[in-house]
Formats: C-alpha cells, structure tokens, sequence
C-alpha cells in the first residue's frame, strides 16, 4: 500500500483490507532500507508508532475512524514530540527531549496520525538545500547527487520517496514550497494565523507557518483539516472557521481570474522551467480560469528584506540557548559568560551564525533604522503589492524556483547564492499569504513545481485550483525510479 | 559595509557568540555579501510608509489573568545540564575576593 494516496489508504483501512500496523511496519521497513542513502529521517520512534498503529487499528474497529486515523506519517525535527528528541537538526539540541507535544503534533495524533519519527531539515529551518543539518544532508530521491532543497528537506525526501503519505513542515521564506517543488511533490503554507505555532522550534515568528508535504492537493486538503484551528497557547492563531477543505476544493474553477505577475519569469528562470510554466497557465485556461498577466513591483526586494527581518527576529528567539536551561552546554566554563559564549559557539553550525550576527548588526544601535526599520517599511511595500493584486485576481501563479534542484555542494560556499533561490516564495511569507506549490513538469529528469498564491485564509481556493489541475494534469502522480512501489 | 575581524568579534560577544580568529574571518566575509545584497533597501523611496511589524494587523490577544497551569520543575529540569533542588546551576557570578 506504499505510495497510495490518503483516501485510498483510509478505504482500505475501513474495509479490512489491511491495518495500521501493517501499513506502520511497511513504512518502517522502508525508512529502514532507505535512510542510510537519503539521510531523510533523523529520529525514528518504531515503538511509538506501532503502539499509535495499534491504537489506531482499534479505533477504527470501533467505526471512530477519520481520513488520517492509522496512516503513518512523520514530523519535520522542528515539532517538539513528548518524549522524542527534538533537535532541529541543531547540535545545540541534539539532547533535548521535550516534555510536550506541539499544537499540530498534538492535533494530528488526535486525528489518528501514526508518526513513525522526525525528518531532517536546514538547522533551526535556516537554509534552502537542507546542508545546513548537522546531521548531514538528505539527498533528493530523483537523482542522488541534488539537494531536495529546504528546509523541510527530509519530509520532501520522505514524501517523494513515497515512505510516508505526508509529512509535516514549515515554511519561514518558502521551506516548504521550495522542496516540494524540487523534489516533485505537492506542499502547503497555510496562511499566517491559520496553523498553531505552539511547540514548534521559533526561526523568525512573524514569518513562520506550520504546513504539510504530500503526493497531492487532496490529500493536502485531508492533513490541513486536522492541524488548521484556533490555538489558545498560540497569541497570533485567528479564531476562524476552518472550512471543510476536502468539499471545497472540489467547487467550479470556470472564471476564476489567475494573474501571472512578470516577476516570477525574469531573468535567471532556466528555459525549462519556463516552459513547464507556460503549459501549465495554458491548462489552467484550458480549465476554464482568466489567465492574465500582472505585475508585483516590489517583489524583488523580497530577498534583502527577508535577510534583514528573518536574522533580526532569530537573533532574538535564538538567544534563549544559553547552555543553562536545555541544550548544549560548553565544558568546564571559566564564568557565566564564557559558558554562554563557549556554548553558543560550539552548539550552533555555521548558517545559524551568520543569520545571527546579520541579526544582532541589523538591530544595533545605529544601524536600526537604517535597516530593520527600512525592511519593515519594504515589507509593506510588498504586501501592498499583494492586496493590490488580489484586488483583481483570485490567484496569482509562478514558477516556485528558478531551477530545479541543483548539486549538493554548489551554492554553499556562498550565502548570497542560496538566498536567491527562495526570490520567488519569500514575498508570500512578508505578507503573511497562503500559497502551495504542485508539480509541473521536468527539467531533464528532476522535477519542477508551479506555486499557487491565494488571498489570506483562501487554502481552499488554492487547493481547489491545485486539486483541478491535478485532475487534469499526472505530473504529480511522478515517483522516482526505484521508489514507492511495494 | 566593511566588517574587519574586529567589528565581528564586537558582534559576536554582543551575540554571546565564542568565536576563533579562523571563524571571524570568515563570517565577515560572508556577512559584508550578505549586508551587500541588504543595501538595495536604502535606495527605495519608503518615506512615509508605515512599517509592517507583523502580518496580521490585530491587536495582541489576552487571555484573562489567571492560572491555567502549573508546570512540573522536575519535568522542564530534566533537559538542564546542570540543577540541584530545583534550581538551575551556573558558574559562580559573584566575586568575593
């Protein structure tokens, strides 16, 4: 049953035709004979997941049973799990078990989620190929040699490999848009507010939002349904209704206005992604949507402004590891602020350093207004672009990256290189907006992704345009040579 | 911006960060490109615009003022390096001598 999507999984599951343990198990097997190549996973929970399965095995003999209930699934290592480590691929926290789930941990388990463990990702979520682990990079399951991009790189992995249906992310400035479209697989970034924040590991909390990776729209429409709501513990969740997704992405798409801002097709844009773009606005009209092109002035400033907000706001969450309370703590510290010099040192990698010292520059005295003050003013130049967009149009559509995956290796030397890539999926975070990215096509054999931007609160919209698209279009039903088959 | 090793060690014990002469270089290498790119935003014509802090244009939520929870010490402890009694332990910060 590997490989199939949620609803198929929940009818057999229903109809006797296998159980949760057996689903489990398979799924354990195959993380088992495929980490050691991919680096997908770091933590995997095999107890608590067949303890969950058999739960959930008799949960739906009891006829309790939803449309995730016994599904195996995992968790992005950002989402603190009670009792399973929790590291965001961090040495800083390669020790820390929390004592509590997060909200969409919770929430999913609630559902009947069986979490077989915790993938990898860029270390705290800063990066965009998932080097930035400590624990090594994952590899991309369509040709080893690539990154599956990042930071959600190991659910994107894990997904695409077809090990799990789904796999939870975030997306900070395109962390889960991005590897989704380079590893060929369908992923969500809810609007700001729609998912908990709660328990999951702070980069830059006015940008982070909580999403899925997974084979489909639909079957993205299925997982947000049991993370979305209000979150007391969370101080910026909105307490709106959360629509039935999996009813309303099946709603008429017939003249619906799609902008296509020029933006997303400047220079730098390979040629096969361009044409994997333009086929896929052309089937977009062939489904009956009003497909015109429009213009995001700003937009290209989303990058330097990210650099400037992002950093600001993580110098400030990351200055709770201190080496006192939970964490990497420095050897035989001389005084208190050699243990904490010493332990931040030694307990953060590289990437985390240098977004924190941009961070701690940016909100210097002297320097605060000419550039975290002048980013947030540019942030709202960008937002205005946005709301002046939907004003007219329901949807705005792009390429998600400017090329598919690139080598292992090739853009870490320079950091300026690696931001670049995320120019098309940053300005959706500064504004706060909901936007997936779905399969469109292939750059040679890796795989390319269109991203869908909605209003703010409009997944279903998104997801409906996304979930018709994949009616009429296969590129999503795609899996990599040697994976997800039984 | 220039940021000579000098500028990023200020830094970085502003940010409670230890680093060697090696990793000094470096990172202010790695941040003058970095701070490069950033530049552009000086350039824009921003005068007078509000500036965004956050996405949704709310007011902070408050929940009433009373206990919801008692936290377990023993429980959030269990992640510390370093406790006795409930506490957590630090090197010595007060000098006697």
């Amino acid at each position: 049953m590997n490989g199939k999507d949620i609803k198929t999984l929940a009818r057999a599951l229903a109809a006797g035709e296998t159980t949760s343990v057996a689903l489990t198990e398979a799924a354990l097997a195959a993380v088992e004979s495929c980490n050691k190549e991919l680096n997908a996973f770091i933590t995997v929970d095999a107890e608590g997941a067949l303890a969950a399965a058999k739960s959930a095995d008799e949960r739906i003999a009891r006829g309790e049973a939803g449309p995730l209930t016994g599904i195996p699934m995992a968790h992005k290592d950002l989402f603190c799990t009670n009792g399973v480590k929790t590291t965001a691929a961090s040495r800083m926290l390669d020790n820390f078990v929390p004592p509590y789930d997060a909200t969409v941990v919770e929430r999913l388990a609630a559902a009947g989620a069986v979490s077989i463990g915790k993938t990898n990702l860029d270390e705290f979520a800063m990066g965009s190929s998932n080097e930035t682990s400590y624990y090594g990079p994952v590899k991309n399951p369509w040709d080893k040699t690539t990154v599956p991009g990042g930071s959600s790189g190991g659910s994107a992995a894990a997904v695409a490999a077809r090990l799990v249906p789904y796999a939870t992310g975030t997306d900070t400035g395109g962390s889960i848009r991005q590897p989704a479209a380079l590893s060929g697989i369908t992923g969500l970034k809810p609007t700001y507010g729609r998912v908990s924040r709660y328990g999951i590991v702070a980069f830059a909390s006015s940008l982070d939002q909580a999403g899925m990776l997974c084979a489909s729209a639909e079957d993205a429409a299925y997982v947000l349904q049991a993370m979305a709501g209000f979150d007391e513990r969370d101080s910026t969740s909105v307490n709106d209704p959360v629509p039935d997704y999996a009813a309303e992405i099946t709603r008429e798409i017939r003249g619906k206005r799609v902008g296509i801002p020029r933006e997303f097709l400047s220079e730098g844009v390979e040629t096969s992604v361009r044409n994997a773009f333009s086929a896929a606005a052309d089937e977009l009209s062939a489904l009956g949507c009003v497909v015109e092109e429009t213009s995001l002035p700003s937009l290209s400033l989303s990058v330097p402004t990210y650099y400037v907000v992002a950093p600001a706001e993580a110098s400030s969450n990351l200055a709770r590891y201190d080496g006192v309370r939970f964490g990497h703590r420095a050897e035989n510290p001389k005084d208190l602020t050699d243990l904490y010099e010493r332990s931040r040192g030694e307990g953060f990698g590289a990437e985390v350093k240098r977004r924190i010292l941009i961070g701690t520059f940016v909100l210097s005295h002297g320097y605060y207004d000419a550039y975290y003050l002048r980013a947030q003013q540019v942030r709202q130049l960008i937002a205005d672009d946005f709301n002046q967009a939907f004003e007219k149009y329901d949807f705005l559509i792009g390429p998600t990256t400017p090329t598919a995956a690139f080598a292992l290796g090739e853009k870490t030397a320079d950091p300026v290189q690696m931001y670049l890539n995320d120019i098309f999926t940053i300005g959706v975070n500064m504004a706060g907006l909901p936007a997936c990215s779905v399969p469109m096509g292939f750059d040679g054999k890796l795989p390319v992704g269109l991203q869908i931007i909605g209003r703010a609160f409009d997944e279903s919209g998104i997801l409906g345009l996304a979930h018709h698209y994949q009616q009429a279009t296969d590129w999503h039903k795609n899996v990599p040579e040697g994976y997800g088959n039984e | 911006m220039a940021l000579d090793s000098a500028a990023v060690r200020r830094l970085a014990h502003l940010a409670r960060i230890a680093v060697d002469d090696e990793t000094a270089r470096s990172l202010g290498t790695d941040l003058e490109h970095i701070l490069a790119m950033v530049d552009q935003l000086r350039e824009v014509d921003a005068g007078g615009v509000e500036p965004m802090a956050h996405p949704l244009a709310l007011n902070q939520r408050l929940r009433d003022d009373a206990v919801t929870e008692s936290p377990d010490p023993g429980l959030y402890q269990q992640n510390a390096p370093d406790t006795t009694e409930g506490v957590y332990l630090v090197p010595k910060v007060i000098d006697n001598s």
